[in-house]
């Protein structure tokens, strides 16, 4: 694989061009570019600038706070971490989950991806999409969609909160809710709930049909763009079932190459480190994980919507089936690998979700039945799910007294890392290199870091440190904390 | 809060510090009502707009913590140019969860994250001079700048921000009620 703008020869005599903040994505990212003289591109980094210590703060916790504790890692898909840490401990705990707490579960789940998904693309991506990437800057967001096109922006509104009131009604909360427990769940659905989300479930399949239109009329209006843009070849990874299909809660870890072929398969969520390995590099808090057996160079790869709706055999809900298969024909026998079809795929994730969100609304194991149940305690667990960016593992050892020993978090957006640096760096080759740089051509490179819905919130889990010196001073200019590094 | 037809819109500022989002998804949670929101307010800098740089604003939201010289460095972007500087979230104002670290030594975390973890391969520490200074602690923003309001929770829900934000634009003094005041 090509890394060839990854660092410049001699740094010292480029000039610097930085995107700061990256922004319409959660988290914290800035983008450099070196140039020449000349304005070539010689190099190109995204950069992940924050960090937080959650891995090594949980040490010491007791395991049944985690999974309420994790949740403040990223507010976009706490509904993810609650339950890979939930499913963690539920193996600690050597606990088989309860056929209600699973459903429940489940439907939050399903509940997260669609508020996700529509958050994504109505409310940060379909302003690039809508208005195009070198439109005015004070239209790109979701009010200049609501003036635009209000019918769109209201259905991505009423899409999202749809999914919050999912979470809502399973977990408490929206954001950061308490409802699933180590083994288990620790409410059952409301009736009440139930028939108010059941009221609006038509509604929530129809508005995520409308839009997979949408986005196909906009790869069908510019081909050229849409199968082009940040295209390039990537090995990916999912979850899937053990028939093959999609499952988005649980399964066993599949890999396949940038032809489209199976490498590995079967692989059981415990035993992700057999799998992956990571590497850090000196300018980013974010490492970069890749297949062990490839090598950091050949093994790096794609999660997420793009990934899995090619990794699985089928998609186990009718609508959202037929939309795969068309998408697959998109690619007439290759692999779909531009990175503007992770919206198309993201949008057929939603309407799977509002799928399954409606069959689940079915079934009377939600109002009543177990929510935990007994096992035998172990001290080590891995929980394995497939958030809405893509595959988040959540690795645990618990010791006797209770407490966690270990925590070892790979995020989603963590497994995209180098996919989203190649990205960066293809556009930037393709539309910036030689060019004057204006702000709509440096929109392009947001955009491909931007169709990967990056959590870099999420992502910014780990420590760093610089070598510097400051001091903070508080309001009344009384020096409040100093930072040495040497 | 209907008709505003002539009216200057409001200007509102948002940013994230050291934290997790949360608080700008309750924002997004006032759902329907961020449509008419949108017709009273401009948004300046904000995670959902291009805009990079603070301009000079009515409003500024500011959720997180301070962690690093950039948040100290937007923090006080915000308050030169926000007239009401609001804290939104435990983050902002106590630090939240990312002040658990307070206690630990950041070198012996770098090592354990980055050097001496199983899975990884050539480990080290990220020392380039793009990653922006770390603070030794996180701290509340008060700490930092002076705040105008704080409004609690671990998000506060998007019916607390809606009614302080109406309230506050519409020349109340924002008030809420017992149910909107949460902690949790
Ligand atoms: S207060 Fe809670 S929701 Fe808000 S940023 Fe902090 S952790 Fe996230």
């Amino acid at each position: 694989m090509d890394s060839s703008l990854e660092t410049a020869a001699d740094r010292e005599h480029l000039h610097r061009v930085v995107i700061d903040p990256v922004s319409r994505v959660e988290g914290h990212g800035k983008v450099t570019l070196l140039l020449d003289d000349d304005d070539h591109v010689r190099e190109a980094r995204l950069h992940i600038v924050e960090f937080r210590g959650f891995e090594v703060f949980i040490q010491g916790r007791p395991y049944w706070e985690v999974p309420v504790m994790v949740q403040r890692l990223c507010g976009i898909c706490p509904v993810s971490h609650h339950l890979a840490a939930s499913k963690a401990m539920d193996r600690v705990l050597g606990i088989p989950v309860t056929r209600s707490a699973e459903k429940l579960r489940r439907l939050m789940h399903y509940g997260q991806i669609l508020q996700s998904h529509a958050l994504h693309f109505f409310h940060l991506s379909s302003p690039d999409l809508l208005f195009g990437f070198e439109s005015e800057v004070g239209k790109r967001n979701i009010v200049g969609v609501a003036a635009a096109y209000p019918e769109v922006a209201r259905q991505g509104v009423l899409l999202r909160k749809f999914g919050q009131e999912v979470i809502r009604a399973t977990a408490g909360k929206r954001i950061h809710g308490t409802g699933s427990v180590p083994g288990g769940m620790n409410r059952h659905l409301a009736v009440e709930d139930r028939d108010a989300l059941r009221a609006e479930i038509d509604h929530m399949v129809e508005w995520s049909r409308a839009a997979v239109e949408l986005v196909k009329r906009l790869h069908r209006a510019d081909p050229a763009l849409y199968d082009e843009f940040g295209r390039f070849r990537a090995n990916v990874m999912s979850l899937v079932r053990a028939d093959g299909a999609m499952d988005l809660y649980h399964g066993a870890l599949r890999f396949r190459d940038a032809d489209g072929k199976i490498l590995v398969d079967k692989v059981p969520d415990q035993s992700y480190r057999s799998l992956i390995r990571e590497q850090v590099k000196p300018w980013s808090y974010m490492k970069f994980p890749y297949l062990q057996q490839l090598g950091p160079d050949e093994g790096w790869y794609q999660v997420g919507p793009l990934a899995r709706v090619q990794n699985c055999d089928f998609i186990p809900t009718p609508l959202a089936e037929a939309e795969r298969r068309e998408f697959i024909d998109h690619g007439r026998g290759e692999p779909v690998r531009a990175t503007l079809a992770y919206h198309w795929a993201r949008m057929i994730e939603m309407l799977h979700a509002a799928e399954v969100i409606r069959d689940l609304l079915g079934d009377g194991d939600l109002l009543e039945g177990a929510l935990l149940a007994d096992g035998e305690r172990g001290n080590e667990g891995v929980g394995i799910i497939e958030a809405p960016r893509g595959t988040l593992i959540h690795h645990y050892q618990v010791g006797d007294d209770d407490l966690v020993t270990m925590c070892n978090l790979i995020v989603s957006t963590t497994h995209n890392n180098q996919a989203m640096n190649t990205a960066v760096r293809e556009v930037a080759r393709r539309y910036l290199d030689g060019r004057k740089l204006t702000e709509g051509l440096l929109n392009h490179i947001e955009v491909a870091i931007r169709a990967y819905d990056p959590c870099l919130s999420c992502a910014t889990h780990a420590l760093g440190k610089m070598p510097l010196v400051l001091e903070l001073a508080d309001a009344g200019g009384e020096v409040v904390d100093r930072v040495v590094r040497d | 809060m209907s008709d505003s037809i002539g009216m200057p819109r409001v200007r509102v500022a948002t940013t994230s510090l050291a934290g997790c989002f949360g608080c700008h998804m309750s924002f997004l949670d006032m759902d329907e009502r961020l449509l008419e929101l949108a017709k009273i307010v401009e948004f300046d800098r904000s995670p959902l707009t291009d805009i990079k740089h603070c301009g000079p604003c009515d409003i500024g939201l500011i959720e997180g913590g301070v962690c690093n010289a950039e948040n100290v460095h937007v923090l006080r972007e915000f308050r030169r140019n926000c007239k009401t500087l609001v804290a939104i979230g435990a983050c902002a104002i106590n630090g939240g969860l990312p002040a658990q670290r307070n206690h630990l030594d950041l070198g012996d975390c770098l090592q354990q994250v980055y050097v001496g973890r199983d899975g990884i391969e050539e480990g080290g520490v990220p020392d380039d001079p793009e990653l922006p200074l770390l603070l030794d602690r996180v701290h509340p923003i008060h700490e930092v700048v002076r705040v105008d309001y704080f409004i609690p929770g671990c998000p506060p829900s998007g019916e607390a921000i809606w009614k302080f934000l109406t309230d506050l634009i519409g020349g109340r003094t924002p008030r809420l009620a017992h149910p909107l005041l949460r902690f949790d």
